[in-house]
This record gives structure tokens, C-alpha cells and sequence, in this order.
């Protein structure tokens, strides 16, 4: 029974790695925005307002932009389950021997895959910001990435399984993603923030995981790790659980 | 025992019925065919049968099992070719039958051996390679086929499964559903809207509005009708079909092409009519009643005249389109 579902879940995973893999020109596009908030924005902004930092802003904003990356990749694997409903594919799934759990878990853990390392080959430009990332970092950074992003994709789920239309999405991404990053400290300390929008950064999930990022490879983190790990952790169960009763109800 | 069974079987969305107490009770091994016009319900009955929906009333078991209380039990007993297309596009086909036989949990040893096996019968197997993408209607169809059968189930659930395919493929589907049949005993619920297709079942039912009008074998539906039917030209149908009402009291139906009416035995009627008739007869023929009879009978419609309505042209025009 435990192993028929583990290999449900490896398959719903691995069918979507294989489709990950397959695109590898949108791996290389995806890096472009990441690329382009680094070098033009960070310096941009850098230039007039960071002087009060103790890093350059690059390096600031460098786990900032590790975190966009791990957002959008997790919010787009997420949301393919409209694509998948939209060609029919998700049927096929849906009537397969394989419970709904399995289904949400496998789908979460796909897209904290793809995130990863995504937000690893971010990752790999350290040296160009100068900041010095050794082994222990590196494999910090992607567990932090792990955690976040299965969070972000079960929230993306949830989400996704009502939805019917890309129309729906857009709105999704103009009304949460977008300001689930600007309030989740990538760009600015959310400390110098006024209280309102301290107050909802409180309730972001990305917030606890930009930090937690800072703080292991800037080492400059607002709150404790263990804290931002176990606010993280807690989102991650409750999310995904959300997702899976959503998953049973259509069906 | 029955392998499919329900009981007061109905689903409601909004205030509309869109099935009304169905009751079948279907034996392993049967061919059964389900059919009625388009919107009467038979979609639905099926992805209630299949998990997909939650009845609002009623009950279904399938080889034992009922749908609501053990899903993953049904699931596995069954497989299922979707009325609308469920490949993924992005994958080729030989990977969609992978995927299919690991979330089935086919064997390692025998899965690749299996699929070159459905691959072969779909006559799929030079293009196994391919994305789906670049495949045909009738290429995905076939293939979708051969996923539903992949995991042996013992109950097959085919939506349309020949609904816009050239006769060729037609033909070849059918061979295979009944070789299945005759081979593993595998159970097959149909729908379809070629009639003639329906002749290929041990038993049909036949559903309009979300209720179930009639079930029988087809010979047995057709025989109720009793009779054969005349189809006639002549030079004046109107005084002709005036005649026939007049001399035999025969209910005579007036189309573009002609005269039609019923009577008890053609081949015997025929010379009859011949020889007492003043008008000249252009054609005249003679034919046993088709289910297409049977069903303007029970519904008052021609199933076909239904069939291209804007949600079917508009299936087949993604189809096309997805071709290219
Ligand atoms: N999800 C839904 N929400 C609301 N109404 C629905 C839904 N699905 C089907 N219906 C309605 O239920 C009725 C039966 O639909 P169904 O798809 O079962 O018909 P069908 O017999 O399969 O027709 P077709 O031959 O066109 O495939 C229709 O009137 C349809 O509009
Ligand atoms: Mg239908």
C-alpha cells in the first residue's frame, strides 16, 4: 500500500522533471530576469539608496533574487495543473490508482525540485556579486530552497485546483505573487518597512524563506534560521494538507 | 455476478437532472453500448462510474466495489478512453504508455514487452518515438486505446471512441475491442454515435434526457418495431401515399427522397403493391428496421441529425487543427 503510493508520487514527479528537462531553452530564459534584477536593477538602486547596508546592495539583494527565482519557477510548476486540466491530461491522473494525496505530494515535490535548481544555477553567480558560497552553503542554500518552494507550489496548488482559466492566473499573479515579493525583503530590509506592511509581511511565506537564505549565505538575517525554517515548515504542512482536501473534493 | 451495477444512479448540476435514476446491471464480458443524442447523460453516467464525479443519488459497483466508498478499488479494476483527448502532448507516445504502466504498477519485467505489444496492435509502433504532438486524430485515438487497455482491466470504458476516425480505424478499433472481449473476458461499456456500431453489442441501452427509455439486445429492439420497411419513388407520392394509406391503412411517411412505411412482411407486400398501384414506381426497396429506427422510434429524433452541433464540430476542429 506505502509503496504503491511512494511510486505514485515518483511518477507524478518524475513525469514532470522529464518535461522540465525537455525545455531547456526556458531554463536558460528563466535566468535572464534574475539576471537582469542583479546586474541592472541591484546596481540601480545600489547606487542611490544602500549606502546605510553593511554589504554592497548586490550582495543584499543576491538571496533576494535566489528567492524571486524559487517563487516563480514553483508558482509556474504549480499552476501547469490548469494546463493539465485544460488538455485533458489531468483525467488520466485523476482516474489512475493512485489517491489524490499522492497526486498533490508528487506534483509539491516536482516543483520544490525544478525550484531548486533553478535557484542553484542562480546560485552559481556568487562569484560575479562577490559573495563566497562554499560547499556547506551551497548544500545550506538548497535544502532552504527545498523547504520554500514545497511550500510555495502546495500554496500554488491549492490555488490552481479551482482554477479553470489562464485569465484567472494572471490575476493571481498581479494580486499575490507579485506582492509576495516585494514584501518578502528581497529588495529592501522588511525592518525599515512601515508597520502595515510589516504586518503582512508577517503572514508571507517567502518572507521567512528570503530570510533564511540571507542568513545563510549573506549571514544577514532579521530573524533566527530556526525560526524562519519552522514558520516554513508549519506553512508546508498546512498548505499541502489544504491542497490535498481540495484535490478530494472535485472528485 | 453483474461486474457493473447501479442502483437509482442519478446526478443533478444546478436544477437540471442530467441523469435520472439509471439502473444497469452489466455481466463480465459483455459488450455493452450506450447511446441517446447528444446532452442525454451518458458522459456523465460514465465519470460517475469511474470516480471521476460524486453521484448526487444512488449507488454503483463496479466488480464489487462502490464508487464512492472504495475510488482507488474501482480505479484500479478499470480503464478508460475519455471522451475528449488526454495525452500528454509533450511526451511521446511510447512514454505516455510508460507513464501510464508506472502509475498502474505494471510490472517492470513485463511492462516494456506489453507496451511494443499495444503499440504493435494500434499499429503505432513505427512511430513510437514521436511527440503526440505531431500525431493525427486517429493516431491519438489509437493510442489512447492502447493506454486504457495497457493494465488488463476488467472493465474498459469507452466514451466515443470512434467519433470523427475515417471507417478504416474504425473498423480496426472495433476489431480489437471484440478480440478483447473473446480473449480475456474483458468488459466494455460504450458509447458511440454510429449506429451501425451499436449492432457490434450484446446489449444496448438507450438514454434521452438523463432517463433510460429502453435495453435490450439490438435484435430484440428491433424486432419490438416489428416489420420490415418500404422505401418507394414514384412519379406522384402524394397520390401514391394517399393509395397505400386508403387501400391498407398503412401510416405512410413522406421525405425528399420518397415514401416509407411499415409493414408486416416486405418481400410478400411488394408484388401486392405492384400490381394494384396505377403509379409508375421509380425505385422501391425493402429493409429489416436498424436501430436508427428503433431509436426515431423511442425519441421522436435521428440521432445523426445531432451529431454536428456546435460543441461536436468544435471537438473535431480541435482535433483537426491539432493534427496540423
Ligand atoms: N460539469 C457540469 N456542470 C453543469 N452541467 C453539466 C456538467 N456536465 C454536464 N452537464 C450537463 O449535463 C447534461 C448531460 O451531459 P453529458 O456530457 O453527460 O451528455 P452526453 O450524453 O455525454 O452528450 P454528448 O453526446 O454530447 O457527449 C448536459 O445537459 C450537460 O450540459
Ligand atoms: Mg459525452
Amino acid at each position: 500500500m506505502l509503496v504503491r503510493e511512494l511510486k505514485g508520487i515518483y511518477v507524478i514527479w518524475l513525469r514532470e522533471l522529464i518535461k522540465f528537462w525537455r525545455e531547456k531553452i526556458r531554463i536558460l530564459t528563466s535566468l535572464v530576469q534574475p539576471a537582469v534584477w542583479l546586474f541592472i536593477m541591484g546596481k540601480g538602486i545600489g547606487s542611490s539608496f544602500a549606502a546605510s547596508l553593511t554589504v554592497d546592495y548586490v550582495q543584499f539583494m543576491f538571496p533576494g533574487v535566489i528567492g524571486m527565482t524559487v517563487l516563480f519557477t514553483s508558482i509556474f510548476s504549480a499552476v501547469s495543473i490548469i494546463w493539465d486540466r485544460q488538455f485533458g491530461f489531468l483525467k488520466e491522473v485523476m482516474v489512475a490508482p493512485v489517491s489524490r494525496t499522492s497526486i498533490v505530494i508528487g506534483k509539491a515535490l516536482s516543483g520544490s525540485t525544478t525550484a531548486m535548481i533553478q535557484g542553484t544555477m542562480i546560485l552559481l553567480f556568487a562569484p560575479l556579486v562577490k559573495v563566497h558560497v562554499t560547499l556547506v552553503i551551497l548544500l545550506q542554500s538548497m535544502f532552504v530552497m527545498f523547504l520554500i518552494s514545497f511550500t510555495l507550489s502546495s500554496a500554488g496548488i491549492l490555488v490552481a485546483a479551482r482554477m479553470e482559466s489562464f485569465h484567472s492566473f494572471q490575476l493571481l499573479m498581479n494580486f499575490i505573487v507579485m506582492p509576495m515579493f516585494f514584501l518578502s525583503g528581497a529588495i529592501f530590509p522588511i525592518s525599515r518597512l512601515p508597520l502595515w506592511m510589516r504586518s503582512l509581511a508577517v503572514i508571507n511565506p517567502l518572507r521567512y524563506g528570503v530570510d533564511a537564505l540571507k542568513g545563510v549565505i549573506i549571514q544577514l538575517n532579521e530573524n533566527s534560521i530556526m525560526l524562519d525554517l519552522s514558520v516554513i515548515m508549519v506553512l508546508a504542512l498546512v498548505l499541502v494538507s489544504l491542497a490535498v482536501y481540495v484535490f478530494k473534493k472535485e472528485g | 455476478m453483474a461486474i457493473l451495477e447501479t442502483h437509482d444512479l442519478s446526478k443533478r448540476f444546478g436544477r437540471m437532472w442530467a441523469v435520472k435514476k439509471v439502473n444497469l446491471s452489466v455481466e463480465p464480458g459483455e459488450i455493452f453500448g450506450f447511446l441517446g443524442p447528444n446532452g442525454a447523460g451518458k458522459s456523465t453516467t460514465i465519470n460517475m462510474l469511474t470516480t471521476l464525479l460524486k453521484p448526487t443519488e444512488g449507488q454503483a459497483l463496479i466488480a464489487g466495489h462502490d464508487v464512492v466508498a472504495e475510488p482507488e478499488k474501482v480505479r484500479q479494476n478499470i480503464g478508460l478512453v475519455f471522451q475528449d483527448p488526454s495525452l500528454d502532448e509533450t511526451l511521446t507516445a511510447r512514454e505516455n504508455l510508460y507513464f501510464h504502466a508506472l502509475l498502474y504498477g505494471i510490472p517492470a519485467k513485463s511492462r516494456e514487452q506489453k507496451i511494443t505489444m499495444f503499440l504493435q496492435a494500434m499499429e503505432l509502433e513505427h512511430r513510437k518515438n514521436s511527440l503526440v504532438k505531431t500525431f493525427s486524430g486517429g493516431m491519438r485515438r489509437r493510442l489512447e486505446i492502447a493506454r486504457g487497455l495497457l493494465h488488463d482491466p476488467r472493465v474498459l470504458f469507452l466514451d466515443e471512441p470512434t467519433l470523427g476516425l475515417d471507417p478504416q480505424t474504425r473498423r480496426l478499433i472495433w476489431k480489437y475491442v471484440i478480440d478483447l472481449r473473446n480473449r480475456l473476458e474483458t468488459t466494455i461499456f460504450l458509447t458511440t454515435h454510429y449506429l451501425e456500431e451499436a449492432e457490434h453489442c450484446d446489449r444496448i441501452a438507450i438514454i434521452d434526457r438523463g432517463e433510460i427509455i429502453a435495453m435490450d439486445t439490438p435484435a430484440n429492439l428491433k424486432s419490438r418495431l416489428g416489420g420490415d420497411i418500404i422505401s418507394m419513388d414514384t412519379a406522384d407520392n402524394a397520390a401514391a401515399a394517399a393509395f397505400i394509406e386508403n387501400t391498407w391503412g398503412h401510416a405512410v411517411t413522406s421525405q425528399q427522397t420518397g415514401l416509407s412505411f411499415k409493414v408486416a412482411n416486405g418481400e410478400q407486400f411488394i408484388p401486392v403493391l405492384v400490381k394494384s398501384l396505377n403509379i409508375p414506381i421509380k425505385t422501391i426497396s425493402v429493409r429489416k428496421p436498424t436501430l436508427e429506427d428503433v431509436f426515431v422510434s423511442l425519441t421522436g429524433r435521428n440521432i445523426r441529425d445531432e451529431v454536428m452541433d456546435e460543441k461536436e464540430g468544435m471537438r473535431l476542429r480541435v482535433r483537426a487543427r491539432r493534427t496540423r
